[in-house]
């Protein structure tokens, strides 16, 4: 599975969304399923999908799935295979 | 490590007059409640910072407080008061909800660095059932959770201890740097008594709490027996704070070596006389007023509380600005006088 569709999983699995459900354009509080106790689970699925820790700024930072993206590559993960 | 506790009192008093100078004329231009106010008590331009125009802070249970459209509101946040009855409104856009949750996480990265500490929540996770409506309590606890991972809970849905899961939770992580995070009763009750009990290692932890002492001076236990009797147990990275919904964002951090609240570099107390209303000196308690720059939505940006303090000293702690305590709550009868008052000219 690309990098890309592991994120779209963690965030399906995390926000509890179906299978199929559109993540790339979601962003932090529009979509009602993100709220600050789901940002947790999906902080600590996306650590444990690509074995990263981020740190507390990237966590309050991360307010949408491009800016995930983002994040993800200061810690190493390429999204462009 | 970066800290938010960097600047004297006069460099402070210095930045802090001209950008809450500008919040106070971009709030009567945008709030006409609060410009009412402030026309109704003869206002005039401040020169100092304890001569910016406050607001009593019953004053969000009374009125709708706002400084931005209807449509601009992002989140309304609510707390209820003592009585019960009434509810605080505080109105956040997008902008001021990113900005006090970036500075409660520069303020709180102060004291713990940048990474993210395995944590333990003094608490339960049945106070977040109802996902909709968490109380105060459940969206502290959620605010801080951002500052930790591997969150382990140390209350169970009943409300009881879970001494095998802290006792986990320290197997895996004890030996490292840790975050405990919790109610400042909740923490005495069941952490502190059961570490004691169970011989439970917590010399890693780093402890935040809050929540107000009145439980615990009921049953004689004072700031200072506290924190000696969590010494007891290996915990000396004691952290104390203070804040209210009404300037969320804002806290003010108890300092390494305890005994003092500080102010982080975007805010500022002042204490008052609660009759004459003039700025008290160091050492002489009365009610405390807190600024933040934060509140650009609605205008809590200069706030008379209902508790009382004292300014311990300025520039001579652990880090620059006042130091000072929160003492207690004033009682009922007097704060109500001075909300009437801007009820009428509201």
């Amino acid at each position: 599975m690309s990098e890309l569709q592991r994120l779209r999983e963690a965030f399906r699995t995390s926000l509890d969304l179906p299978a199929d459900a559109p993540v790339d354009d979601l962003r932090y509080q529009d979509n009602e399923k993100w709220d600050s106790l789901a940002h947790m689970s999906l902080v600590a699925a996306i650590e444990d999908e690509f074995s990263v820790m981020i740190d507390t700024d990237d966590v309050i930072n991360m307010s949408s799935f491009t800016e995930a993206i983002s994040i993800l590559g200061k810690y190493g993960v390429d999204f462009n295979e | 490590m970066s800290s938010v506790f960097t600047l004297p009192q006069a460099a402070k008093e210095e930045i802090l007059l001209k950008e809450l100078s500008a919040l106070v004329e971009h709030h009567r231009e945008n709030c006409e409640p609060y410009e009412r106010i402030l026309a109704a008590s003869g206002y005039q331009p401040a020169t100092t910072v304890a001569g910016l125009p406050w607001l009593p802070v019953r004053l969000f249970k009374n009125l709708e407080l706002k400084s931005i459209p209807d449509d601009q509101v992002y989140k309304v946040l609510t707390s209820s008061g003592t009585t019960g009855a009434e509810v605080s409104k505080i109105y956040l856009d997008k902008a001021a909800a990113g900005e006090q949750t970036r500075k409660l996480g520069a303020t709180v990265q102060s004291v713990l660095g940048p990474k993210r500490l395995p944590m333990i929540l003094v608490d339960t996770k049945a106070m977040l059932k109802d996902r909709k409506s968490f109380s105060a309590r459940g969206a502290g606890v959620l605010g801080m959770s951002n500052f930790g991972r591997n969150h382990v809970w140390a209350l169970d849905n009943e409300g009881h201890v879970d001494v095998q899961a802290l006792r986990d939770f320290l197997e895996k992580y004890g030996d490292e740097p840790f975050l405990i995070f919790g109610f400042t009763y909740l923490v005495w009750l069941h952490l502190y008594e059961v570490a004691r009990d169970n011989g439970l290692d917590l010399s890693n932890g780093i402890l935040i709490h809050s929540g107000g002492w009145k439980k615990l001076v009921d049953q004689a236990v004072s700031p200072e027996e506290f924190r000696k009797r969590l010494a007891g147990v290996g915990l000396t990275k004691v952290h104390n704070y203070y804040g209210m919904i009404e300037q969320i964002g804002t806290i003010f951090l108890e300092g390494p070596t305890g005994g003092s609240l500080y102010c982080p570099d975007f805010a500022d107390i002042v204490v008052r006389d609660p009759v004459t209303w003039e700025e008290l000196p160091p050492g002489k308690p009365g009610l405390l007023e807190v600024i933040s720059t934060l509140p650009t939505s609605y205008p809590g940006h200069v706030l008379l509380t209902e508790d009382l303090g004292v300014v311990h000293g300025i520039d001579d702690g652990d880090w620059p600005g006042k130091r000072f305590s929160v003492l207690g709550r004033l009682p009922r009868a007097e704060a109500r006088g001075c909300s009437d008052t801007y009820r009428e000219a509201a």
